[in-house]
């Protein structure tokens, strides 16, 4: 079924961002059990069921326009939120053809690539965009090729580039991570850029998820999801405008909870880039307010249960701690069980 | 099977008594692009069981609407590369895995000495395209046995003049490797292909020299692929499955509609684990402890022995 794209909404000031029904129904609920604790999650990012978010590799949703206008305010106020070293610009190119051919195949009422050798025409009738470049050759494209792609796709993308049995954060453009930085992480490994995370490395999670990292062969991707909660529908959460969102943490409160309060899910998309070697890291990021949430009363049940059972070093790193009380209290009343030693 | 590319054999090229080169064409559609330093898997319809080699991809991954590779007749026992040579011919139908490189060039190197020996030339095919397309400094030198093992060794000379070296075991000629490594210039990558003791002279060498570890690459294959068959026998219902070598336990378990959750596929992420009672276990998962291998398996990775019974608690 064709995707329908909303109208403009927004995702800072007055967030008038919301989900309708049909995006409440194919979102990536990210919990198969009443405990939540870090695993090697990963599964063949094979496709999923017609119209679920899992369906296609790159998945474009009824926020499309939104999400692309959010991306270029936040790469307009910091272009450093698009990073690219002088070893990844091939890595760009293939990053640029993988996401042009499937969005080309999946959503042709939408996207449409003509390539008649490396004479390549792109058109994006959502954005109103027809260009006409040469592959392979960056002066032909008003942008550099994976910020030029990257601004008409939803989620945020990372390249990696494989070396000494590593992967190292060489380029990315990223306008709406969960509270990390490209800008900081650019050039780090692994291991150094997952440093912040509690109780994962000594669970041994980052050695076994690397080691499938660096084996990934050309089309055979992963998935995992991930996932935090976050206060409005905001998707730019960078460390960097920290201090424009950090606050309202603190603005939780029975009353509002179910509308301030978001949950968060990163569905994670890694597949080999087959010229460059490069491994891509796509991070697609849904948002559901909890009043969204608990139209499936199910979710908000099991969703209390995951919260209160968290353990604290996650709930810290997550950013949960000071509002993670009135958000249990709230969601006890979706939990039978609750209610019934209440 | 699942997610391998089916392949058309669209010429073949004899180009030593032991060397034989194969160009595929897909099927339909187009193949995956691939990297400098690629391999596939080729999965040879075999009768009554497929055999598997890995070979590297040897064409220019500018140009990846055909593959090639070049096969060296081996005296092994499996006999792989004795079916390329003696029953692969021309328009003959092949499947392959997905390229996956193991051997890519390394960014930061401001020099790539390529040192390849006798059949192990292919990776370096196609890195020296890469190379050359990216104008990097490099050096290819191939020890070879002049009439036998010394496929491409014409071309590349003419292509590559100064860049080139060939050392000619018929003809006495040694291949020096102390003299070679020691006079590089700074920050060099040295990228070695071929016999094994080809690859432990160049490791041997570097090390001594003070190279290191992270400037010496050497070309492993995955050697997870291939197993040997095997027999699975169920506790519960007392059914039991041949494996075959060609299928995981888990896909043999998969194709009995026998239910055991997997994620990875790939004995990462736990998902899989199941007990057993009995049998000898070849573990191939980076997820269980030693100690619980006593008593768990990865069925997505890991096998039972050759010949072997494997009781599990299903
Ligand atoms: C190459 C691909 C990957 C990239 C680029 C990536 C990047 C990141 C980044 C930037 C963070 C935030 C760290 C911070 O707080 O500064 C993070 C968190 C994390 N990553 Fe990864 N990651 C990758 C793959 C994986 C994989 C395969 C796993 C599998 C287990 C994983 C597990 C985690 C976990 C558990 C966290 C903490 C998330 C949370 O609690 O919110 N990552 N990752
Ligand atoms: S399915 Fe992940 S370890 Fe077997």
């Amino acid at each position: 079924m064709p995707v329908t794209l909303k109208p403009l909404e927004s995702y800072r000031d007055d967030f008038s961002f919301a989900n309708s029904p049909a995006a409440i129904a194919r979102f990536p609920f990210p919990f198969p059990d009443d405990h939540y604790l870090y695993s090697v999650n990963i599964e063949p990012a094979t496709a999923g069921a017609p119209g679920s978010v899992f369906e296609h590799c790159f998945d474009i949703d009824e926020h499309y326009r939104s999400e692309t206008a959010e991306r270029a305010r936040v790469l307009a106020r910091d272009p450093q939120r698009f990073v690219v070293m002088p070893h990844m610009h091939e890595a760009c190119w293939d990053a640029l053809e993988m996401l042009m051919t499937h969005l080309a195949a999946d959503y042709p009422e939408h996207f449409r690539l003509t390539r008649k050798g490396n004479q390549w025409t792109w058109e994006n009738f959502a954005l109103d965009i027809c260009q006409r470049f040469t592959f392979g050759d960056a002066d032909t494209l008003p942008y550099e090729p994976l910020e030029y792609i990257g601004r008409q796709v939803q989620g945020d993308f990372a390249l990696l580039d494989q070396r000494d049995g590593d992967l190292y954060m060489d380029a990315g453009i990223v306008t709406g991570p969960a509270d990390w930085s490209l800008a900081f992480d650019a050039g780090m490994s692994f291991k150094q850029w997952h440093a912040p995370v509690p109780m994962a490395h000594q669970m041994g999670v980052f050695d076994r998820a690397l080691k499938y990292l660096l084996n990934i062969p050309v089309e055979r991707p992963m998935r995992r999801l991930n996932w935090t909660m976050t206060i409005n529908p905001r998707l730019d959460t960078s460390s960097e405008t920290f201090h424009e969102w950090g606050h309202e943490r603190g603005l939780v409160t029975a009353d509002n909870v179910g509308r301030l309060v978001h949950l968060r899910v990163e569905l994670q998309h890694m597949a080999r880039l087959p010229r460059s070697n490069a491994l891509l890291f796509g991070i697609r990021t849904y948002l559901i307010s909890l009043d969204e949430l608990a139209t499936n009363p199910a979710w908000a049940c099991r969703l209390h249960r995951v919260l209160r059972g968290l353990p604290d070093a996650i709930a810290d790193y997550k950013g949960l701690t000071r509002y993670r009380q009135t958000v249990v209290d709230w969601l006890s009343r979706f939990d039978p069980e609750a209610e019934a030693a209440a | 099977m699942n997610g391998l590319l089916d392949v058309r054999v669209a010429a073949v090229r004899q180009l030593t008594p032991l060397v034989r080169e194969f160009t595929l064409e897909a099927e339909h559609g187009a193949l995956p692009g691939f990297s400098a330093g690629s391999h596939v898997v080729v999965h040879m319809p075999a009768p009554g069981r497929t055999l598997r080699n890995a070979y590297s991809l040897l064409g220019d991954p500018a140009e990846a609407q055909r593959y090639r590779i070049a096969v060296r007749l081996q005296e092994d026992s499996r006999g792989g590369s004795r079916f390329m040579h003696e029953q692969v011919n021309e328009g003959d139908r092949l499947q392959l895995s997905p390229p996956a490189n193991l051997f890519g060039l390394h960014s930061e190197a401001r020099h790539h000495l390529l040192i390849a020996g006798g059949i192990g030339i292919t990776p370096f095919l196609a890195q020296i395209a890469e190379l050359e397309r990216r104008g990097a400094s490099f050096a290819l030198h191939y020890a070879c046995r002049g009439g036998l093992t010394d496929a491409y060794r014409g071309e590349l000379a003419g292509r590559l003049g100064a860049r080139f070296a060939a050392y000619d075991a018929s003809a006495g000629e040694r291949l020096d490797l102390a003299a070679l490594l020691r006079s590089q210039p700074l920050a060099t990558h040295v990228y070695v292909c071929g016999p094994q003791r080809l690859i432990d002279g160049v490791r041997s060498v570097a090390a001594s020299l003070g190279w290191p570890q992270g400037r010496v690459h050497w070309e492993a294959f995955a050697a997870a692929a291939p197993g040997e068959p095997f027999v699975a026998e169920l506790a519960a219902s007392g059914r039991r499955l041949e494996v075959p070598a060609d299928l995981s336990l888990l896909e043999a378990l998969e194709q009995a509609d026998v239910a055991v959750p997997s994620l990875c596929r790939g004995g990462v992420c736990g998902q899989c684990a199941t007990r057993y009672s009995s049998g000898a276990v070849e573990h191939r998962d980076s997820f269980l402890a030693e100690a619980e291998r006593a008593w768990q398996l990865m069925p997505c990775v890991s096998r039972g022995c050759a010949g072997s019974t494997l009781v599990l608690d299903l």
